[in-house]
Parts: C-alpha cells; sequence; structure tokens
C-alpha cells in the first residue's frame, strides 16, 4: 500500500515538475520573435479605452508580426502597477507619465523624446512634459476638456436659454430658478455630486482646478509645483460647490458614500448640469444629442471671455531602460498610431482629439465646443490641477473635509475645507519634497 | 534490528529514504515563497528606493520616520483597541452560539451553516455591503458611516463579529462535542450546578480550542486590511492646522498601504519599516498570547 502510494506521489510530482518547466510553444515563439525585432509591451492607465487599444495592439500586429501587448490596470491602481511592472524583466516599453508629479517620480526612467520622430507628428507643444533638465520625458496624445455639460432642451423646457448664462450670477439665477421648480418640472437643476471614489475627483480633481488656474494666472504662469497656494479664489470655489450642492437631486447630506450615478441621471434627462469632461461624449450624446460643455462661471471678474479647462494626463513616455530593440519597435508603433488613418481613427474616437498632424478629425462635441470658445477669443482654463502634490493623500483629505461640510454647511466646517485645500498643498509639498 | 543505529534504521524504511523529495518542492516553495521575499523585505527596509533594483541603504533612517509619524502612531492605538474589543465580542459570542447549538435543539446543522455562511464573503464585498446598510440606516438621521470615528469604529466591529463568530463558532463546537461525557455525569452527580459545570469542567475542557480561536481573533484583529479599506478606508480626516491630517479610522495595515502607494517616492522604504515593526508587533503578541493559554489548557 505504502509503496503505491508512494509511486503515486512521485508521478503527481514530476507531473508538477514537468508542467512548469515546460513553456507553452507560442509563447516561445514570441519571445524569439521579440528578442529580433522588439516587441511593444504599453501599461495603458484608462480602463475605458482598453477595448480600443487591444483591437489597435491587434490590428499592429497582424500588419507588421510586431507583438504588441496592452495590459490596462485596473481603476485608480495605476501608480501601484506601474512600480510593480516597472520592477520585472519584462517591463512596459510604453508607459503613461501625466503628471509634473509623475516626471519627478519616473524622469530617470524615461527616454528623452526631444527630436524623436513621434515628437516630430506633434502639432503642439502644449500638452509635453519636461523634467527640470529640461528632458522632453512625456508627451501628450489626446487633450481633453472638463466643465459643466449641459442639456439645452431641459434648459428651455424650463423657459431658459443658453444664451443667457454668461457667468456666475446668470448661471446661479437660472440653477435656482430650476431647483425652485424641480417638482413642477420633474427635473432638477445639478446631477448629484456624489464623494465617493468614483466620483469626488470631478470636484477635488477637476473643479478645484478654478481655484488653481486663477491663482496660476496672477502669479503669471507656473512651470513646476508652487510649494504654497494663496487660497485667493476659495471664495470662487465655493460660490460653484454651493451652487452645485444645493440646487441638486441628492439632498446634501446623502453624498458622502454615493451610488446616485450622475452620469445616468443627467442622460435620463433628471438634470441639466452634468461636472464632467469631453470623455463623456461617448456616453452622453446618444440620449442628448444637443448635450454641450460650459466654463466653470464662479464670480470671478472677467470670466465671461472664461472657456473650458484644457488640458491632459494622457502623456506618453518610452521606458529609456528597455533594449534598444524595443524602444524603436515602441517608437515605430507610435507614429504608426499617429499616422496610420485607421489606427488614428480608432483612437481619436476613444480619446477625443489627438494633437498630430496627420491624426484623424475629432468628432467630439464637447471639444468642438472648447475649440468655439478659444476661436471666439474665450481664455482656456490650463490644468493646474496637474500638479497637486501627493495628489491621491491630498485629494483624499480634501473628500473628508468636504463630506463634514455637505452634512452641516457651516463656517467652521468650510474653513476645514479650506484648510485642507491651501495648507494640505503646502504639507504634501512638503511630504513630497522635503 | 534494535542494535541498528537510528541513522541506520532510518536508511532502510523504503518511503523515508525518499523523504528529501517530499519535503523538497514544500521547502523550496516556503523558502521562493516565504523566506526570500521576507529576508528581502527586511532588507529594502534599510533602504530607499522607487524600484526594489534601484535600493540603496540608508540605515535605520526609515524606523525614525516610521516611529515619529503621527498617523503611524494612531493607528496603532486604534487598532490595537480593535483587537481587542473584536476579540472578547467575537470570542463570548461564538462560544455562546457553540454552546446554544450542541444542546441538541432541532435544526442545530441548519443553524451552523447559516452562521458560518458569512465567512465565505471576501472581505471588499462585505465591506461595500455593510456600508450600504449601515448608510441605509444613518442616512435617515442625515450623517454617515464616513463622518463620525465611532460609526466607523462600530461599524467595523459589528461587520468583523458577524463575519468572524461563525468560523470561531464551528471551533468550539467541536471543542465542545470533545468534553467527555463522563466528567460532565460525574459533575452533574456531584450536585453541581449548570454555571458550575460550565467553568469548572466544560472551559477548561475546551481551552485548546479558546487558545486557537484567541490568537486566531488577535491576529486577525492587527493584520485586518480589505474590510478596513472597503468600509471606511480611513475617513473621516482629522484635519490639523498645519494642513496635515490623520485618518481616523485607518488601521496599521492600511497605514502601511498608504505609505507606500499614496504618499511620496521616498517613502517606500518608511512603509517597508513600518511592515518590520508590525511584524514583530504582531508575531510577538501571537506568540505571547499562546504562551499564555496554553497553560490553562488541561491534559484530558
Amino acid at each position: 500500500m505504502k509503496k503505491i502510494l508512494a509511486l503515486i506521489l512521485c508521478l503527481a510530482m514530476v507531473f508538477a515538475l514537468a508542467a512548469c518547466g515546460e513553456k507553452p510553444a507560442a509563447e516561445t515563439k514570441g519571445e524569439e520573435n521579440g528578442a529580433a525585432a522588439g516587441s511593444v509591451y504599453w501599461l495603458n492607465f484608462k480602463p475605458e479605452s482598453d477595448e480600443v487599444l487591444q483591437k489597435v495592439a491587434e490590428l499592429y500586429t497582424s500588419k507588421t508580426g510586431v507583438p504588441v501587448k496592452v495590459v490596462t490596470a485596473a481603476s485608480g491602481t495605476y501608480s501601484q502597477t506601474l512600480t510593480s511592472e516597472m520592477d520585472k524583466s519584462s517591463a512596459p516599453t510604453l508607459f503613461v507619465v501625466g503628471t509634473q508629479a509623475g516626471v519627478k517620480d519616473w524622469a530617470d526612467y524615461a527616454l528623452d523624446l526631444t527630436g524623436t520622430p513621434i515628437a516630430q507628428e506633434l502639432n503642439t507643444d502644449a500638452y509635453n512634459l519636461y523634467d527640470e533638465n529640461g528632458k522632453l520625458v512625456s508627451i501628450g496624445y489626446c487633450y481633453e476638456c472638463y466643465g459643466i455639460i449641459v442639456n439645452p432642451d431641459l434648459l428651455e423646457k424650463a423657459g431658459h436659454s443658453l444664451d443667457e448664462i454668461k457667468n456666475f450670477e446668470t448661471l446661479k439665477a437660472v440653477a435656482e430658478d430650476i431647483h425652485a421648480r424641480a417638482e413642477e418640472l420633474g427635473f432638477d437643476a445639478f446631477s448629484s455630486s456624489d464623494m465617493d471614489p468614483s466620483s469626488s475627483w470631478r470636484f477635488t480633481g477637476h473643479m478645484a482646478n478654478l481655484e488653481y488656474f486663477y491663482e496660476e494666472r496672477d502669479a503669471g504662469g507656473w512651470t513646476e509645483c508652487p510649494a504654497t497656494l494663496t487660497g485667493a479664489y476659495m471664495d470662487n470655489f465655493k460660490n460653484l460647490y454651493d451652487l452645485c450642492i444645493n440646487n441638486s437631486l441628492t439632498d446634501p447630506k446623502d453624498l458622502a458614500t454615493g451610488g446616485h450615478d450622475a452620469e445616468n441621471e443627467f442622460k435620463t434627462g433628471k438634470a441639466v448640469f452634468f461636472v464632467n469632461g469631453s470623455w463623456e461624449y461617448g456616453a452622453v450624446s446618444e440620449a442628448v444629442p444637443n448635450a454641450t460643455m460650459i466654463p466653470y462661471y464662479c464670480g470671478v471678474e472677467g470670466e465671461e471671455k472664461a472657456g473650458l479647462n484644457c488640458g491632459t494626463e494622457n502623456c506618453w513616455a518610452i521606458n529609456g531602460k528597455a533594449s534598444e530593440a524595443d524602444q524603436k519597435a515602441t517608437m515605430d508603433f507610435l507614429v504608426w498610431c499617429v499616422t496610420d488613418p485607421e489606427a488614428s481613427r480608432m483612437l481619436v474616437d476613444s480619446f477625443g482629439v489627438m494633437p498630430y498632424t496627420h491624426a484623424a478629425e475629432s468628432t467630439n462635441g464637447f471639444l468642438a465646443a472648447a475649440n468655439e470658445y478659444s476661436n471666439n477669443g474665450c481664455y482656456v482654463m490650463d490644468w493646474a490641477t496637474n500638479y497637486q502634490p501627493n495628489v491621491d493623500d491630498y485629494r483624499a483629505a480634501l473628500v473628508s473635509a468636504l463630506n463634514a461640510y455637505n452634512a452641516d454647511q457651516s463656517a467652521e466646517n468650510w474653513a476645514t475645507v479650506v484648510t485642507a485645500f491651501v495648507d494640505g498643498w503646502a504639507t504634501q509639498y512638503q511630504n513630497a519634497n522635503g | 534490528m534494535n542494535k541498528q543505529s537510528p541513522l541506520r534504521r532510518f536508511w532502510k524504511t523504503p518511503l523515508r529514504r525518499w523523504a528529501w523529495l517530499f519535503l523538497g518542492p514544500v521547502t523550496a516553495a516556503f523558502a521562493i515563497g516565504f523566506v526570500w521575499p521576507f529576508l528581502q523585505g527586511i532588507w529594502l527596509s534599510f533602504c530607499k528606493f522607487k524600484l526594489i533594483k534601484d535600493a540603496k541603504f540608508v540605515g535605520f533612517s526609515n524606523y525614525a520616520k516610521a516611529l515619529t509619524d503621527p498617523s503611524f502612531m494612531h493607528s496603532f492605538w486604534y487598532t490595537a483597541l480593535f483587537a481587542l474589543v473584536s476579540l472578547v465580542l467575537i470570542n463570548v459570542l461564538a462560544f455562546a452560539v457553540a454552546l446554544a447549538l450542541t444542546q441538541g435543539i432541532r435544526g442545530s446543522n441548519l443553524f451552523r451553516t447559516v452562521f458560518f455562511m458569512p465567512n465565505l464573503i471576501g472581505g471588499i464585498v462585505l465591506g461595500y455591503i455593510w456600508s450600504m446598510i449601515f448608510d441605509g440606516i444613518l442616512s435617515r438621521y442625515g450623517t454617515s458611516i464616513l463622518m463620525e470615528t465611532k460609526y466607523g469604529f462600530w461599524g467595523l466591529i459589528i461587520l468583523m463579529c458577524w463575519q468572524q463568530i461563525g468560523y470561531m463558532m464551528i471551533i468550539y463546537i467541536a471543542g465542545l462535542q470533545a468534553v467527555p461525557g463522563d466528567m460532565l455525569e460525574a459533575a452533574k452527580i456531584d450536585g453541581a450546578n449548570k454555571w458550575q459545570t460550565l467553568f469548572r469542567v466544560t472551559i477548561p475542557n475546551v481551552m485548546p480550542s479558546i487558545t486557537i480561536c484567541t490568537f486566531l481573533g488577535l491576529t486577525n484583529g492587527f493584520k485586518l486590511f480589505d474590510q478596513n479599506l472597503a468600509l471606511t478606508a480611513g475617513q473621516p480626516f482629522l484635519i490639523q492646522a498645519d494642513g496635515s491630517s490623520i485618518k481616523t479610522t485607518e488601521m496599521l495595515a492600511l497605514n502601511i498601504y498608504n505609505t507606500f502607494y499614496t504618499s511620496n517616492s521616498a517613502s517606500q522604504g518608511t512603509a517597508q519599516a513600518k511592515a518590520v515593526l508590525f511584524f514583530i508587533l504582531v508575531a510577538g503578541l501571537g506568540l505571547a498570547q499562546l504562551a499564555f493559554t496554553r497553560k490553562r489548557e488541561v491534559q484530558q
């Protein structure tokens, strides 16, 4: 009996070891190809783009035979995934460095893109990121805009029109009127401003930008993260934020844990305004074909000339520590992405717009609105929010302070929000740089 | 036969001759999956690094930073309090349920299954489910589990009780069923009442179960992560006047995770140092507790 047992155990082990040792045939083949001609490994950070990128990768492989692997980090875990992937022997050859904080962390691992074929395809330098030595660490592959998405049809139903809204005062009048008559109209002014992680970035990341932007403008533009903020425009942030939470479908007290699905509220015609960005166009335009976007009006002088918040966190960086063959394969792939009509069409439809000379034209209505504002001489509110130091910690504290304020809109609670917003910046700057 | 040396006897037994072959894979897996990462982790706690392959030795500065970090100290005391309260509540309730379900009432098996089931659900899912349940109640009072530290604390206690009681109950039931019937009978004949039987006969006999359950309860309490992350993620924060913040419901494991990933790039070493301190703490507590309760076990 024992002998049989021993025999069975031995066999089981031999099989287990054999299974470990043997490499699937296909994999080995891929590696051989990779060693000869290089391969591409793109660590993507936008889960919503994953499907398209997989198709583009497949298309490229079928045309050229160069293997392209696209891996998408789960929502909100990009930096963790990048950190662990870069440590592996087959590290990503192409990754995303979208903020000045990212440049600080990853500049040493990125190839200097100055003068490279992909940089020559760009039609603007506006979305490129440089480190302090002037090295071109990453280049924008698309840009986006955010503001307040409006349903003009509902606005008219309520007896107002888009032309009425020119600044904060007029926006406030319209929103408060709709909110007051919400029951009679069957819809409300703003969709819910949930504070759970799937939604809070619309306020701690995007709406907060109005404060940073005007501060940046007063300072004559930022080139690196400022050590401190003045908080000069906190009242303006409060204006718009208060308007948003107090004239909405959801009681501000119920926002902390979320679960209201603002996008759906907007799509089903329950709300006129929806704070979000150009990437929502695909999701929203089917249900609300006339949807358009207006700027963050917040009571700043001269804001009649404000435009949308345009910028990007989508910037390609090539791994400078990858093998030369892989770097070249990656560069060829990128150039193909922005020049091939079929590929760039697919990418543009997913990303909105790509700032490259030979890329396909954009069909995104919100980005068209952004262009219209610029053409009418309005100023673009750039993404000063990208400078947020220790962004996750900074925003988490802001969410906590806003939760307390939503539950009880007292002066004290607002003072805590200001502390988290202004002093929190200085603290996190020290943590990141001290 | 008996005069052979033990070593020769060892090699004469055919199955034993192959001991190394059977131990090999497990030893290798243990070395690759535990020993090596553990040693590397200790080494990294003395380094400054962004990627592991670029680690630079910096001595004890990571430990100095970890020990002077107010958020780490806060999460330590918070975790200690949580572990203590949950340890007592879970074990008392699990023992009570186990006692009730060994009295031979009808449907005992069904009850056991149902009580055990929460343990089969993953921590993250449980955290989100319970945050919905708590908010369903708290929103009636215009508040939320994220608004008050005490809600977060007791919420997590309730969640952990709900999840763990069934598991501990199974261990206690096994212990209770092993209490010798003749002892119980002897106690009855000697005129012991129910409380006396419980405290003088039953509990001393289930001490091995109590040992294992307190060990599990204590280490579970200290190592808790998923439920903490999903239920409150450290909210509400105490925003200090200087703009820094203390996450009032953040436990040790979550604090280490947050230090590693969401703070600045130089903090990975500090997080690693915290993790080593955390290991020493949990291992020390576990061993001390084992030694303490072992003494109270009786031989049957």
